[in-house]
């Protein structure tokens, strides 16, 4: 395939994309306006027409893969079809071109947008109160643990540590830094949960929070979450919950009946409001009564007469972790989402994203080990060892994975499976599709079986073969630089 | 469900390979007293009624284009040409993820590297990452970035920065070890004007700060003299971080022309329109010193197996699933969409482009500064502005503003809410989009105000 240049070498001094107003006083020196030692001299952005510009980035869109490419078995990502209606409605004028400090009598209908949006999270998740401003998952966990904080300085003492299992995303041990606790990992016992005699011996008075991820990274629910809870309230500890994973649950069960106190939705991968290439996203904070006078303000408010305010938060809130009122733009989204898919539209798709990881399980544990052979929720992890023993890492398998025209799942993750591959189908996957994807895997092995060269050397159909990043890493190159 | 393709006779081959009867038996591992909620949701609406039921919540906001809109305040409302969203729109972009493959999302990769390019262009910093949630949480980054690269704790921030991002940054500040002391650098004078104090800012600064960040031009949007601030600073070894605008960019002296060590800005304005205020997109640049301890993703360019040049995310061993509890930073994404279209409006204006739309700003800016009707009205700053000053009214600017919605005007921003003295301080700011006609409603309706 053809290369792109970079677009600063499309430049061509003199040339412009965009159509401005003619200025209204060209003769006028710039330093009449401002004092010559605060004028820029130089400005060396790239000079292209509007047809460069266009043709540029058509053609970069054209060398990504995407879910409106094939599918994309993200582990852990929920990688599903972003319905075109949301990019429709989160675009609308009276939704989009609102200003964040417009009085609140003019944007009723984004405060009334807000409110519903909350209720109706707080109804799927079990929790009474809502937050909307995290504008990601990261973000959600960050404040969900400052609430947490919050509460227990008020109560006694912040407390110390946090406990995380080993099979939790690494957001979890940064957020607890950044949050000024220190990390104690839990293991995970032979069944893929985690080892509730380790949470007993760990739960002291130094905790303040245990940080779960549910269902686990292994793709497997936590049947001993009620006691988890139980344990850890008794030891005067909260329960955060990971919500990454909430495609599995959705319909099926309220998080916030288990007992969780806290637990961030990722709007982006349950809600389906895209992913953008990484980002933006938005990471709703859910949480339980007592939480709630800790959480960001300003905080969306309705009066007897259906009059909607932003109210300004007292001195026990943990104060703002975004600008505004979050990533409305996406929140318009879920909630466009949330509406098309109704009650039933919701537990189908934990039913189908269960059905299609548990579909993917039997059909491929004859070809690659299956470490925790149970049923599954949204997601399955396969280890590459036997294929890793005939040549073929893991990174290999999701390379060729490429040449066959699929995304490769998450690898080497959970950190806990050796050579993991984390396949998470989700629901919006037809049975067809899956064939064509567990054949093209199971073909895969064979191929590692005959050749395992095949593998080391794939993808060969992509735009590129593989990168130098050790090079990368050593001679950073994080700019374009003239000639 | 349309979104769900399975249909029950796939379902029944499916269950029937698992070796099930119903996928009820799929969820018996949650616990039975909890399992299927019978949750007081509505059914599915259709496509057609859920975009009427949307229209309908639109309908119901005053949207930008059926006012004169004044309001800034970090939020400015510009023109973006249409190419920009027809390109976002692409959905290799925006229903892609984290580039984790690189042979298949070299598009994004590609864009990341030509981002972080004109980030360092525009600011005249080393490097740049691919972007932040939004200016705020970018502050909050560059403020952990230089309180773990000098070991100090005290943080000087001027009180003219914005203070939406201020607040973000002391939230993030406050369970770790870090004191934020926001500094009065203005005071109001008898008239109501507000004069810059820069000497509070610089006698603050000694061996204990870790930083002072400056904003340029300020949230007031005057050009604060910040020459011997940063010259104090760089005496103490106290790091500068400058928030900054990209349009004013186009014309003013960048931030490390000044010799900042970090600059961060909001970008949104570039990409659409203000979405209520998100999604945004933070921009965050540093001199190289700093490149080990930038936050989140950076891109980089490297070469593939057959020698051809390509783009990796790259230095990912300070990143948070790297380092998990020893990464200073959580964010694992950034805001790649957003950051697409200012990458690509970037590119199409260009250094002409971006001089001549901040040139235009400033134009409309000082025009309606000589139109302020002055007998009842007065510019609030005596210092060089850009596109956006404060405006001393003879009543509370919370009453002008309600009072000029009748009019179709949002006259600007009440500074009252920020700072009570401030209650009569209107902040008004200009676009490319605002007309020598609509400057003159707009003074017209305050000159007639009762």
């Amino acid at each position: 395939m053809k290369q792109e240049p970079v677009i600063y070498e499309l430049s061509s001094s003199g040339r412009v994309g965009v159509q401005l107003p003619p200025l209204r006083d060209p003769q006028k020196q710039i330093n009449e306006y401002l004092p010559a030692e605060e004028i820029r001299n130089q400005l060396p952005l790239p000079e292209v027409s509007q047809i460069d510009v266009v043709r540029h980035f058509v053609r970069l869109s054209q060398l990504n893969f995407s879910i409106d490419s094939d599918m994309y078995p993200l582990g852990s990502c929920t990688m599903k079809y972003n319905p075109k209606i949301n990019e429709v409605t989160g675009r609308l004028s009276g939704l989009s071109s609102i200003h964040p400090y417009q009085p609140d009598d003019q944007i009723q209908g984004a405060l009334k947008l807000l409110w519903h949006l909350q209720g109706l999270l707080s109804e799927i998740a079990g929790f009474p109160g809502v937050t909307l401003q995290p504008s990601a998952g990261a973000q959600g966990e960050f404040t969900g643990l400052m609430l947490i904080r919050a509460m227990l300085t008020e109560k006694d003492s912040p407390r110390s540590k946090v406990l995380i299992p080993d099979s939790a995303h690494g957001t979890n041990p940064a957020t607890a830094t950044m949050c000024g606790y220190k990390s104690v990992g839990v293991p995970s016992g032979s069944d893929g949960e985690i080892d509730i005699e380790s949470v007993r011996r760990l739960l002291d008075e130094d905790v303040a929070a245990i940080m779960m991820t549910v269902p686990n990274t292994l793709g497997v629910f936590e049947t001993r979450i009620e006691q988890i809870c139980e344990m850890a309230h008794a030891a005067g500890a909260q329960v955060y919950c990971d919500g990454a994973n909430m495609n599995a649950m959705v319909g099926r069960v309220r998080p916030g009946d288990l007992g969780i106190d806290v637990m961030h939705l990722n709007l982006h991968k349950t809600f389906s409001t895209p992913h953008g290439g990484g980002g933006p996203g938005a990471g709703a904070l859910c949480v339980k009564e007592h939480l709630i006078p800790y959480l960001p303000g300003p905080t969306v408010e309705v009066d007897e007469n259906d009059q909607y305010s932003r109210k300004h938060t007292n001195s026990r809130s943990i104060g703002k972790v975004h600008s505004h009122m979050g990533n409305f733009g996406n929140l318009v989204r879920a909630y466009t989402y949330i509406l098309s898919n109704g009650k039933s539209g919701l537990k189908s798709i934990a039913d189908n994203a269960v059905l299609n990881a548990n579909y993917v399980r039997v059909q491929l544990r004859d070809r690659y080990d299956l470490p925790f052979d149970r049923t599954c929720m949204h997601e399955v992890v396969f280890s590459g060892t036997r294929q890793k023993t005939l040549g073929a890492s893991t990174l290999d398998i999701a390379k060729r994975l490429i040449d066959y025209g699929f995304h490769p799942p998450t690898i080497y993750f959970p950190l806990i499976v050796p050579e993991a591959l984390m396949i998470e189908p989700t629901e919006t996957e037809s049975r067809e599709t899956i064939d064509r994807f567990v054949e093209a895997l199971r073909s895969i092995a064979d191929e590692a079986e005959r050749d395992s060269s095949i593998l080391r050397n794939a993808p060969v159909s992509a735009p590129l073969g593989r990168l130098d990043e050790a090079t990368a890493a050593r001679q950073p190159d994080l700019r374009y630089s003239q000639p | 469900m349309t979104y769900t393709p399975n249909t029950d006779e796939d379902r029944r081959i499916m269950l029937e390979s698992i070796g099930l009867d119903s996928i009820d038996q799929l969820f018996t591992d949650i616990p039975k007293a909890h399992r299927d909620p019978d949750l007081k949701l509505k059914g599915p609406l259709s496509e057609m009624d859920v975009l009427a039921h949307l229209q309908s919540i639109a309908n119901e906001n005053v949207s930008l284009d059926q006012l004169l809109c004044f309001a800034g305040g970090g939020w400015y409302d510009h023109y973006v040409p249409a190419f920009v969203d027809q390109l976002m729109l692409r959905s290799e972009f925006y229903t892609a993820y984290t580039p984790y493959q690189p042979e298949i999302s070299q598009g994004t990769l590609q864009v990341i590297y030509e981002f972080q390019s004109m980030v360092c262009d525009l600011t005249q910093l080393d490097v740049a990452n691919a972007s932040m949630y939004d200016g705020g949480s970018a502050l909050a980054e560059a403020i952990s970035v230089a309180t773990n690269f000098t070991g100090r704790s005290k943080v000087l921030i001027a009180e003219t920065v914005d203070p939406a991002y201020v607040s973000v940054a002391k939230t993030y500040a406050s369970p770790v070890d870090i004191t934020i002391s926001p500094v009065r650098n203005f005071d109001v004078d008898q008239q109501g004007v507000l004069i810059e104090r820069q000497e509070r800012l610089q006698s603050e600064i000694d061996d204990e700060t870790a930083c002072v960040v400056l904003q340029r031009p300020n949230f007031f949007g005057w050009l604060e003299e910040h020459f011997d601030v940063i010259a104090t600073a760089q005496q103490k070894d106290a790091i500068v971080i400058v928030v900054g605008d990209p349009v004013p960019l186009g014309l003013i002296k960048p931030p490390g022309d000044l010799g900042a060590d970090i600059a961060v800005g909001e970008l949104r304005h570039l990409v659409g329109p203000p979405a209520f205020g998100g999604p945004g997109a933070g921009y965050f640049a540093a001199k190289s010193k700093f490149l080990r301890s930038v936050p989140g993703r950076i891109a980089g360019k490297t070469k593939d197996n057959a020698g051809r040049d390509g783009y990796v995310l790259t230095l990912r061993t300070r990143e948070q699933d790297i380092r998990r509890e020893r990464a200073s930073s959580n964010i694992c994404t950034n805001e790649a969409l957003v950051a697409l279209g200012a990458t690509i409006h970037m590119a199409a204006l260009g250094k002409t482009g971006l001089q001549h739309l901040a040139r235009l700003c400033v134009e409309n800016a000082h025009l309606a500064a000589e139109r302020i009707p002055r007998s009842r009205f007065k510019l609030g700053t005596d210092r060089p502005f850009l596109r956006e000053f404060p405006v001393i009214c003879p009543i509370p600017a919370e009453q002008v503003i309600d009072s000029l919605a009748p009019h179709g005007i949002l006259p600007g921003i009440d500074l009252g809410q920020f700072w009570p003295e401030l209650a009569n301080h209107l902040l008004i700011a200009f676009t490319e989009k605002t007309s020598e006609p609509a400057i003159d409603r707009l003074m017209k309706t305050l000159g007639g105000l009762k």
